[in-house]
């Protein structure tokens, strides 16, 4: 019997884009009816499970599937066919800048986007100083986020996603933003975050040496099917010959 | 589907109240006169209509000022929300591509913005009522009801057409044709009873009991400023079917929302 503790049970999973092209009413009314086997399968029949605490890469070219179905499991697309189980895990995708309104200042951004990720009020509230002083904006936390340059827009996205943390992270690229002395921070923070070993981390990226230095086992995606998965050095060392 | 509404609305209603707070903010942010715009537009789009129809046309409704401006309340409530709902979805689509939120929250979200907007515009209603020295009776409390029915008729609308929003590319443009012939429809400027239903009673009925939202604003006006009680089986019939209506439209987005994001 298997007894590793699990915090994700994907089985397969199959993502389609199918029968939900945008219509004009002429053609939903006149048009011919659209062919129901006229679909786009991007991930095809893909099972894996990754135990608690541990750090899955995901590789693979332009196309195969690696982003949609990261966000199939932070729930922002139905599984067509197939199980995500996340035995109640909170889960988050690194999604920068979720919610952001212009108009608002830094601090009122700062609640809505952490609501827009499922966090409570309180929460929010406790870890909002924290956010503050990481994302080191000074007064301007209380300017509206229209007179922010990019960088410092950047670094408030970031250090939101950053410091409300999830039991399950979803990281789509590893993220690294603003000037040279953030950038650092923010690296050395994404890398304390995903190396927490209460966390659960999966990592889309193309970058080998970032995969290398932070995860326990890829997985490389061809064509919304997994063509390996297993020890890191293994697979990317595949890969690599494959991509040559 | 009940339990899942209550249990995503309990566990997002906040976000839908701070989202309509900034939507709100953000609305006025930049404009000299600030807030005072929530007030002062639906205020000159009541003196604007009050002269065009009060005085060119020559309406004779009493409290005619208090009339048409109820009917502009309530129209404008329904008509900005249904507008907006077509394009809901894709307007944020800075979230629906990469969080998970119940859809039905943005539709929450932009019905507190609206509502709020009308609120005020009773408020002026209220003050119109002193001015014109309107007689005020118990009666006024049926507002309540019809209002609770107007929410949630226009609830329903709303989810069907933030769910045919994101899959149907014109239905916007026939949603500004239609509601501007409900518009006319309505009764909005003039009584319906009084300028159809002495000549053409059934059409004055069809056009007033079968179209919720005339309803509504006549209703309204019974109650708040005619001191009559408003037709109480029809405030629970338009009830009935805008809650059945309502879950018609959540099953709709529950069990579609989740593709949203593969389209926009």
């Amino acid at each position: 019997m298997d007894e590793k503790n699990y915090s994700i049970e994907v089985e397969n999973l199959h993502i389609r884009y199918r029968n939900i092209k945008k219509m004009s009413i002429k053609q939903q009314l006149f048009g011919k009816k659209q062919n129901k086997n006229n679909y786009f399968e991007a991930v095809r029949g893909v099972s894996f499970k990754v135990e608690k605490g541990k750090i899955l890469g995901i590789i693979g070219k332009n196309g195969s599937g690696k982003s949609t179905m990261l966000r199939a499991i932070a729930g922002v697309f139905n599984a067509d066919e197939g199980t995500i189980d996340l035995h109640g895990n909170s889960v988050s995708l690194m999604a920068i800048g979720v919610g952001f309104q212009k108009e608002l200042t830094g601090r009122e951004n700062i609640m809505l986007s952490g609501m827009v990720l499922g966090f409570d009020e309180k929460t929010i509230q406790e870890k909002s100083s924290e956010i503050i002083e990481f994302a080191e904006l000074g007064d301007f936390i209380d300017m509206p986020v229209s007179t922010y340059s990019s960088g410092m827009h950047s670094k408030l996205a970031f250090a939101i996603t950053a410091i409300l943390e999830t039991d399950i992270m979803l990281v789509d690229e590893v993220l690294s933003v603003g000037d040279q002395k953030f950038k650092k921070k923010s690296y050395k923070k994404m890398k304390e975050l995903i190396q927490d070993e209460n966390r659960t981390v999966v990592i889309v990226s193309h970058n080998i040496s970032t995969l290398k230095e932070l995860c326990n086992q890829v997985m490389w995606m061809h064509d919304g099917k997994i063509k390996m998965l297993g020890d890191t050095e293994e697979v990317l060392t595949k890969y690599e010959e494959f991509m040559s | 589907m009940l339990a899942r509404f209550r249990d995503d609305l309990s566990k997002h209603y906040k976000f839908a109240l701070y989202s309509a707070k900034a939507q709100l903010k953000a609305e006025v942010a930049g404009s000299y006169l600030n807030w005072i715009w929530w007030i002062l537009q639906p205020f000159c789009f009541m003196i604007i209509y009050a002269i065009v129809f009060g005085v060119f046309f020559n309406a004779k409704e009493q409290f005619f000022t208090a009339f048409i401006f109820i009917g502009i309340t309530v129209w404008d409530f329904y008509n900005r929300n249904v507008k907006q709902s077509v394009r809901l979805v894709k307007n944020n689509k800075s979230i629906v591509s990469k969080v998970y939120i119940p859809k039905f929250i943005l539709i929450v979200a932009k019905m507190f913005v609206n509502g709020f907007k009308m609120l005020i515009s009773f408020g002026i209603v209220v003050f119109l009522m002193i001015v014109l020295r309107v007689p005020v009776t118990l009666n006024v409390f049926w507002a309540i009801p019809l209002l609770i029915d107007l929410w949630l008729l226009t609830f329903g609308c709303m989810c069907y057409l933030t769910h045919f929003g994101v899959f149907v590319e014109d239905l916007s443009n026939v949603t500004d044709i239609f509601l501007r012939f409900v518009f006319y429809m309505t009764g909005i400027m003039y009584s319906i009873q009084h300028r159809i239903g002495e000549d053409y009673p059934t059409i004055a009925f069809i056009l007033e009991k079968l179209n919720p939202v005339a309803y509504v604003i006549a209703a309204l006006r019974d109650c708040l400023i005619y001191s009559k009680t408003p037709d109480l089986l029809w405030i629970l019939l338009w009830f009935i079917f805008s809650v059945f209506f309502s879950m018609g439209g959540i099953a709709i987005i529950y069990k579609n929302e989740n593709s949203y994001a593969k389209v926009i």
